[in-house]
This record gives C-alpha cells, sequence and structure tokens, in this order.
C-alpha cells in the first residue's frame, strides 16, 4: 500500500477519515457479538434490546460510509491502491452490517430460549466456542484492515473452514438430542438457529479479510476454484 | 501476462531515444503497439511522450539537430519507420496525426478533407466527393457540415474543428493515428464526441494517445504506458495499470502522489 501523501491533503484526510469510520464500525459490530455470546451463555436477556439498539447505529453508520465512498469516487475519481481500498470498504461495510444483523438474530434467539424458560446446561458450551472463533476472526480481519496487513487476512480465511467445522458438529450433536428427546426440539432449533448466525459472523469475517487481500494485493481470491479455471 | 493474449503488433518501439541535440529527451523505450487498439501514453508534463508520439511520424525530422537512436518496427511490412531510407512523407501517408488545437487549413470544408488526397495525386472529381464524404462520416462530423461543405474551417466550432482534422487524418487512409491531447482545448462535450470517435475508430485503424487527463485515458485505451523523465516506465492492460500498477512511481502519479 502506499504510505507517500497525495498532493491534495483533504484527500488524505477524506481516505484517513473513511478507514477510521470503517474501524469504529468494526467495533461497534465487535460489541455487538460479544455481548449476544455474553447474553447466550449467561442468560441476560436485558442486554438484547441493547444490541438491537447498537444494531441502528450500525445500520446508519454503514449508510454514511456508503455515502462517503460515493463522494469520494465522485469528486476524486480514486485509481489504482487508492480506488481497491475506497472500492473494498464499500464491500466490507456490508459484510460488517450483516455480521452486525447475525448478532440481533443470535440476540433474538436467546430471549426466546430463556424467555420459555428451556436452556439446558449442557448446550451451552459448543455454541459459545464456536462464537468466539468467529469473533476472533472478525477481530483479525479488522485488524488486517487497520493495518492493510494481507498475511493476517489470509489466516482469518484459512480459519473459516474450522468454524464451519464445528457448526456441523453442533448440527449433529442436537439432532442425536432431538431424537433421544422431542420435547427438547423447539429449544435445538432455537440454539440451531444461534449456531447458524455465528457461523455466517465466520463467514462475513472471512469476506471482510478478502476484502483486505482485494485492497492490499489487488488479487480477487473470492471462489477459488473459478479463478484456477480462469 | 503472457504473450498470446495480445493482438498482432501494428508497431514496436526498440530501444528508441531521442536527442534535441544534446539533450537526451527519450532513453531506449521499448513499447510494442497492438493491432487496431487504442494506447495511451501518459506522463507528466516533460516526460517526453510528445516527442515519442512524433516520432512515430518523423515529426522531428522537420528540425536540424535532432537524432534518433535504435528503431521504430512497422508491420505488417517490418519497416523501420526511422530509417534514412524511408521517406518521411511516405510515413506520413501512413501514419496520421491529430494536434492538441484544431487547426484546419485556412480553405473550405471541403478542401480541408480532399487536400490530402489531392496531394496524393486523385484529381478525379467523383472520386474525391466520395472519399470527403466517407472521411467526413468516419469522422462523424458530417451531419453537421454536409449542407455547408463550402464554408471556411476556421468557422466551425472547437470541437467540429477537431473533428474534421480527424476526418481530414482519415481521409488518407492511414494504418496509425496520433493523438497529442486532442480534446484539452475542448468542453466535456466535444470532448465526449471525441471519445466515442476514437471508440469507433479503433475497428479500422490503430491509435495511440497522449493525454494529460488519466480518466480519459482509462476510457478511451485498450493499453496505458506511463512515461517519466524520458523513460517508459510502466507498460499494461489499461485496468491492470488503473487497477493494479507494478511499479511504485505508476502508482504515486496515476493516484496524484507525484512530487
Amino acid at each position: 500500500m502506499n504510505e507517500n501523501s497525495h498532493l491534495s491533503s483533504q484527500f488524505d484526510q477524506d481516505l484517513s477519515r473513511l478507514r477510521s469510520n470503517v474501524l469504529q464500525m468494526g467495533g461497534l459490530v465487535e460489541t455487538q457479538i460479544s455481548a449476544a455470546i455474553d447474553a447466550y451463555s449467561k442468560g441476560e436477556v436485558a442486554t438484547v434490546k441493547q444490541i438491537v439498539e447498537t444494531d441502528r447505529k450500525v445500520n446508519d453508520l454503514e449508510k454514511a460510509i456508503d455515502d462517503d465512498c460515493a463522494h469520494l469516487i465522485a469528486m476524486r475519481q480514486p485509481a489504482a491502491s487508492d480506488l481497491r481500498l475506497v472500492f473494498g470498504i464499500s464491500k466490507i461495510v456490508t459484510d460488517l452490517e450483516r455480521a452486525g444483523d447475525e448478532a440481533k438474530k443470535i440476540a433474538k434467539g436467546v430471549r426466546r430460549i430463556y424467555e420459555a424458560g428451556q436452556m439446558p446446561a449442557q448446550y451451552g458450551i459448543g455454541v459459545r466456542h464456536i462464537a468466539e472463533a468467529a469473533l476472533v476472526m472478525l477481530r483479525q480481519a479488522l485488524d488486517a484492515f487497520a493495518r492493510l496487513d494481507a498475511e493476517l487476512a489470509v489466516k482469518v480465511i484459512q480459519a473459516d473452514v474450522d468454524v464451519d467445522t464445528e457448526f456441523k458438529s453442533i448440527m449433529r450433536q442436537l439432532i442425536t438430542h432431538m431424537m433421544e428427546d422431542p420435547r427438547t426440539i423447539t429449544t435445538s432449533i432455537d440454539i440451531i438457529w444461534i449456531a447458524r448466525a455465528v457461523e455466517r459472523i465466520g463467514d462475513h469475517a472471512k469476506n471482510v479479510a478478502e476484502h483486505v487481500v482485494f485492497i492490499v494485493e489487488g488479487r480477487d481470491i473470492r471462489h477459488p476454484g473459478k479463478e484456477k479455471q480462469a | 501476462m503472457q504473450i498470446h493474449d495480445h493482438p498482432a503488433l501494428k508497431a514496436e518501439a526498440r530501444n528508441l531515444s531521442f536527442y534535441y541535440g544534446e539533450a537526451q529527451a527519450l532513453k531506449g523505450i521499448n513499447m510494442p503497439i497492438y493491432d487496431k487498439k487504442v494506447t495511451a501514453l501518459i506522463g507528466p508534463s516533460g516526460c517526453g511522450k510528445s516527442t515519442y508520439l512524433r516520432s512515430f511520424n518523423r515529426m522531428h525530422d522537420l528540425y536540424p539537430g535532432n537524432r534518433y537512436e535504435g528503431e521504430i518496427r512497422f508491420f505488417p511490412d517490418n519497416t523501420n519507420l526511422l530509417s534514412s531510407d524511408v521517406d518521411p512523407i511516405e510515413v506520413r501517408m501512413r501514419v496520421g496525426m491529430v494536434f492538441q488545437k484544431p487547426n484546419p487549413f485556412p480553405k473550405t470544408i471541403y478542401e480541408n478533407v480532399a487536400y490530402g488526397l489531392r496531394v496524393r495525386g486523385e484529381k478525379n472529381k467523383r472520386v474525391l466527393d466520395d472519399k470527403v464524404e466517407q472521411a467526413l462520416k468516419d469522422g462523424a462530423i458530417w451531419g453537421e457540415v454536409k449542407d455547408r461543405l463550402g464554408e471556411l474551417a476556421p468557422n466551425l466550432s472547437g470541437g467540429q474543428q477537431q473533428r474534421l482534422c480527424i476526418a481530414r487524418a482519415l481521409a488518407t487512409d492511414p494504418e496509425l493515428l496520433l493523438f497529442d491531447e486532442p480534446t484539452s482545448a475542448l468542453d466535456p462535450i466535444a470532448t465526449g464526441a471525441i471519445e466515442e470517435l476514437v471508440h469507433e475508430l479503433k475497428k479500422r485503424v490503430t491509435i495511440l494517445i497522449v493525454t494529460h487527463n488519466m480518466q480519459q485515458a482509462a476510457r478511451v485505451s485498450d493499453y496505458t504506458a506511463y512515461m517519466y523523465l524520458g523513460e517508459m516506465i510502466e507498460f499494461g492492460k489499461t485496468d491492470q495499470i488503473f487497477i493494479k500498477p507494478n511499479d511504485k512511481r505508476t502508482e504515486d502519479y496515476i493516484t496524484g502522489r507525484m512530487g
């Protein structure tokens, strides 16, 4: 990436403000997710409302950042690394916003489970574990963006496989539970939705990391099978 | 990038250097010009892009003390355009040029286009009429001037004059067309018309264009070369140059980080 400054210092300021807004948005989404995990494991239904409220802020930031991107493109016609940065940011915020939506889904699922008073303790561990892994992925993806570190981004992308595997194992486990005791079906399905949301957070973190690789190296590494054919 | 991805060569600069007397303006340039493609030359003022462009039709021969080294090979016949055996007049028949400021002759619209054909020895009025009409159509200006061919060309608007100059260059059926900042004196609408025309023209002629407007280079060209201080720093497909240039100096220039 290019660390030299532009002839136009205003352009530099616009770009750095854009980047810090993305990090601010990423920070909010991280908080949302970790609050949702806490709510899940501790049964804190009270925080659910707060998570839903934070989601509004996240949505507003997404719109504001996208708007800034459009302005920058119109006013500055960025090229090369600047173009990749603006374009990448516009995609990153979409993934961040969706990761925030998933956190909201988790929170709502938690409320349903605890309000029905049906949280069997032994279910908690697997989901909490995968959720923490997904959160680490997102945190590292944002770090990779902040430092424009493609190597770290690649690590995040690789980590997604583990989250996916763990999600499948939670699914098998819950299916077994449901077969053994049909009374757990309602709760089990809610937990499956939560695990699914966590798994999606991992996917969004992976997408963010892929956008970082594009910003830094100009390589589009999404859908690698297709790249090989081309 | 693999060689077989590219279309046929129309011309190729081989270790081309150029001197204005003692001052070296071009330093060992190697660069392909692909057939029926638009190649843009970008770079800061004084980087040698116009000097390079003008070498293609031997314009530097008009001044004493100028000196070329190296070759510009022209295909398919593999002629060295710079060879002293090659007549510059012959080169200019094959390589047309359009300048920054429209420069129509102080003659009628018709005569401006017919001039090159007459120089070539064409006397038949019907052939001239047909060729003038075709060239004006190719220059995307026929509709605007067909009822006033007898009027003086300098009375046209700037954008029309520039398209007339393009029509004039096209009349002699050149193989390569050189554009030296063809729109820098025009408004955005007239610029758009010229860019659209460039897009049409590349179906039949190879185009080399110097421009200070990087967005223009990105819009009209298939290949872009970045020049700096008389050297060719980077040559590549235009989208590669504008999305992921390989050279830091190219990156700095097109992102506005020079200086």
